[in-house]
């Protein structure tokens, strides 16, 4: 969903956005919504320009943005991968993958990585603990997983994205 | 090609516990109609479930859709003499399968296409609005609602007359009316399938309440997890719009209302009420202390009502059929049906509706048709992270307002979660506590700093690692969050700890004194043991065991290795000779 656009095209779309709502302060919400649609995240320079619009201050588009679960500041990654940390996987070494991603993608959980190929995440129990360690990609279930296959099934996604 | 059966015959004996006598039946029921199922008139079929339970041998006809329950051996001749090769109905067996129900707030709902205004007023739909503006005054509207004894769905149960008149006494220029449509609690979509289904009803009963109180514009607030319910209800805004429902000048009455959409964005502390004025302004969801309550001073200090979906919901039907009808449905302080997502172990979980004062039994046990895989049922969670748990023993008591609020729970907006042995009640209240911990908006220091320490203690405890005087902690962590909280939030965050250790209060001290926990949900509290006298050493625990931890063979018997084991479970799960044991923490003597 994350686009690249130009200054020109972005400015645009936020003048669109301010237009529908006639700028209002209290329609601010329904603005980072309409923006967070187009891009998938909230860029900081197109909420640098929603301010100069609106005269709504930078800071409290921030603490709006960030007291709302939904808001993201960083683009979403377009492959999540799920680490399972249910006490199966937990205990055959999950958090051993979770270190390996981290270090390989310099990403914290939650985050994604600066090209936006991937995105981190830890959840609870997928319900094939018989499989354990269990990491998912996307809707795709790897089994059996370790710090080394995790490499493997990587690279088959970033090998994908080059021969685009 | 073979011509299809004219008639279907469903049977199945629904008191099966045990002995389940469906093939008997349907063996007797095939002997009556041999000769027609040769013509293909008749098929008999023994079917897995009907959705109807303890009711005896019952059989459903199909196109017909008639329902026979407690049927005898007996009847059947008659039966089948009347309603297979007649098509009459014999009255003194027929059954209703949704009797337990009674469909108010879901009149429409699967019945309408919710995005067709035509059919809603096919329906009598904008009936009220008509009847309204034409022929009562404000005062004559609260005073049927006052009739009627409405109260808020959204869970606090407040006279929604009341809240009306409040906002209709105050002089101001302006005032609103908005519809709480940011259920939050998790396991519970009530709300969402009333604005999916029928969003006009929640529409009108806003113009209605526009009208009442004096106000000229109306929010919906919707969650934006709710991208179906938001295309709806803004397809029949405009289209009320169209049909000169909103607006100017509504069917010439004089009276004007106009209704917009405001979404949430992922914060549950915005179901409250003046959170989510904060939010409708623009702002952080945070709560302010009430008084004032925005009745009186609300979005942009004007004067505002908010109502909960199902209680707008609610406000056609009143005015249409009379506050004296509406009335007579329910109990003494707690008139109209409810609706609640059934969730949780039971057999049939959905959503249903049932008068108020429906014990949560039959609730259980009819309409859900008791607990999955024959397992005791331990206790009924209601109202989500604000309420608390109902014991299996006080299950007779009949659903209202007061009554939950006795048993230490609320009537919440409507999520009933139906708990089995399996579930462990210390477990239960750290999961709800996380959320509301989660949850918190951080402005107060009791429900922020009081919440962390709770779940701290509840971790504690759930790890093996439970002191006695946490406990004692405990009791005055939750009084100190009930008492100085700024909002409901926080005032309610520590319920569902204060009614498992109401009731539940030996499990506490299980965990605590003898670092066990009894349905197995704690790991790090149990070890898994198989009972060598039990074991017929099938192998299927040795075969399933994901991390190799059972050793032995078919021969010499299967143990568990204590170091290796996950505690995932699944032995326990796969043995079918009750032959693993969940134990405390500390070995049991070693068999073999
Ligand atoms: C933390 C918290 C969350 C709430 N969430 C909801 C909600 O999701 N939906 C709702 O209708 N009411 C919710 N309420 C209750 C509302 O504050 C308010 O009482 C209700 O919407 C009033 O409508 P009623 O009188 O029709 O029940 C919540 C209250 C609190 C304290
Ligand atoms: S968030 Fe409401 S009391 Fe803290």
């Amino acid at each position: 969903m994350a686009k690249q656009l130009t200054e020109d095209q972005l400015k645009e779309l936020v003048e669109s956005v301010v237009d529908r709502w006639g700028g209002r302060p209290d329609a601010l919400i329904m603005m980072l919504h309409a923006i967070q649609d187009e891009f998938g995240y909230i860029p900081r320079r197109v909420s640098l320009y929603l301010s100069q619009k609106t005269g709504i201050p930078l800071a409290q588009i921030y603490e709006v943005i960030t007291f709302y679960h939904l808001f993201r500041t960083s683009p979403p990654g377009k492959h999540k991968i799920s680490v399972c940390m249910g006490t199966a996987c937990y205990l055959k070494g999950a958090p051993q993958i979770v270190e390996k991603l981290k270090e390989i993608l310099e990403i914290k959980e939650g985050e994604s990585t600066p090209d936006g190929l991937f995105q981190l995440e830890t959840v609870r129990c997928l319900g094939c603990c018989g499989l354990a360690p269990v990491v998912m990609i996307d809707d795709k279930v790897y089994g059996k997983v370790n710090p080394e296959k995790i490499m493997d099934i990587l690279a088959q996604y970033t090998k994908e994205q080059d021969s685009k | 090609m073979l011509k299809p059966f004219e008639k279907i015959v469903f049977i199945k004996d629904t008191n099966a516990v045990k002995a389940d006598l469906t093939r008997h039946y349907a063996g007797i029921f095939s002997k009556y109609v041999r000769p027609l199922i040769e013509d293909r008139k008749v098929f008999v079929v023994q079917a897995a479930d009907l959705g109807i339970y303890g009711e005896g041998l019952v059989i459903k006809i199909w196109p017909n859709n008639i329902y026979y329950a407690n049927v005898k051996e007996e009847d059947i001749a008659e039966i089948v003499e009347r309603s297979i090769v007649g098509d009459e109905v014999v009255d003194r067996l027929a059954f209703s399968p949704d009797a337990k129900q009674v469909r108010v707030v879901l009149r429409n709902c699967g019945v309408i296409d919710p995005e067709e205004i035509d059919e809603y007023l096919a329906r009598d739909g904008y009936a009220a609005v008509e009847k309204v503006l034409s022929s009562m005054s404000p005062e004559d509207v609260i005073e049927e609602l006052k009739k009627s004894g409405l109260r808020g769905r959204g869970g606090g149960g407040f006279p929604t007359w009341m809240k009306w008149n409040f906002a209709r006494n105050v002089q101001s220029d302006q005032k609103y009316i908005i519809c709480n449509a940011d259920e939050g609690d998790p396991g519970a979509y009530m709300d969402r399938s009333v604005l999916e289904g029928d969003p006009h009803s929640v529409i009108e009963g806003m113009i209605v309440g526009g009208y009442a109180i004096g106000a000229s514009k109306g929010y919906f607030y919707i969650r934006a997890e709710y991208p179906l319910a938001i295309e709806r209800v803004q397809r029949a805004i405009d289209q009320a719009y169209e049909y000169g429902l909103l607006g100017e000048d509504i069917l010439g009455s004089g009276f004007s209302f106009d209704l917009e959409i405001r979404l949430g964005a992922g914060a549950f502390v915005c179901g409250e009420e003046t959170a989510l004025i904060a939010s409708i302004e623009g702002k952080r969801g945070t709560p302010r202390p009430r008084p004032p309550y925005p009745s009186i001073k609300g979005l942009w200090g004007k004067p505002t009502v908010i109502n909960n979906v199902e209680t707008l919901a609610n406000v056609p039907v009143i005015l249409s059929r009379g506050g004296d009808w509406f009335s007579t449905i329910g109990t003494e302080t707690s008139k109209g049906t409810k609706v609640f997502a059934l969730t949780g172990k039971v057999r049939n979980s959905g959503l249903i509706e049932v008068p108020m004062g429906t014990t949560l039994r039959e609730i259980v046990m009819k309409v859900g048709g008791g607990v999955v895989g024959g397992k005791k049922i331990k206790a009924v969670q209601t109202g989500g992270p604000s309420g608390g748990v109902i014991p299996e023993n006080l299950l007779d008591t009949p659903v209202d307002y007061e009554n939950l609020r006795r048993l230490g729970s609320i009537m919440g907006s409507g999520g009933m979660i139906v708990m089995n042995e399996e579930d462990c009640m210390v477990d239960i209240a750290k999961f709800y506590l996380k959320f509301c911990v989660d949850e918190s908006c951080g402005k107060c220091a009791p429900c922020r700093i009081g919440g962390y320490q709770l779940l701290g203690l509840l971790e504690k405890i759930t790890m093996g690692e439970g002191e006695e005087e946490d406990l004692e902690k405990i009791s005055l962590i939750c009084q100190a969050m009930q008492k100085a909280s700024l909002c409901g939030l926080g005032q309610t965050a520590p319920n569902p700890v204060i009614s498992t250790m109401r009731y539940f209060r030996e499990e506490y001290e299980e965990h605590v004194k003898e670092k066990m926990c009894r349905s197995g949900k704690c790991k790090r509290l149990i070890r898994y043991e198989i009972i060598q006298e039990k074991c017929v050493r099938c192998g299927m625990c040795y075969i399933n065991c994901p991390v190799e931890a059972i050793t032995g063979s078919k021969a010499k018997g299967f143990v568990i290795q204590q170091d290796k084991c996950v505690k995932c479970g699944k032995c326990y799960e796969v043995c079918k000779f009750g032959a693993i044991l969940i134990g405390s923490k500390e070995p049991v003597e070693h068999r073999i």
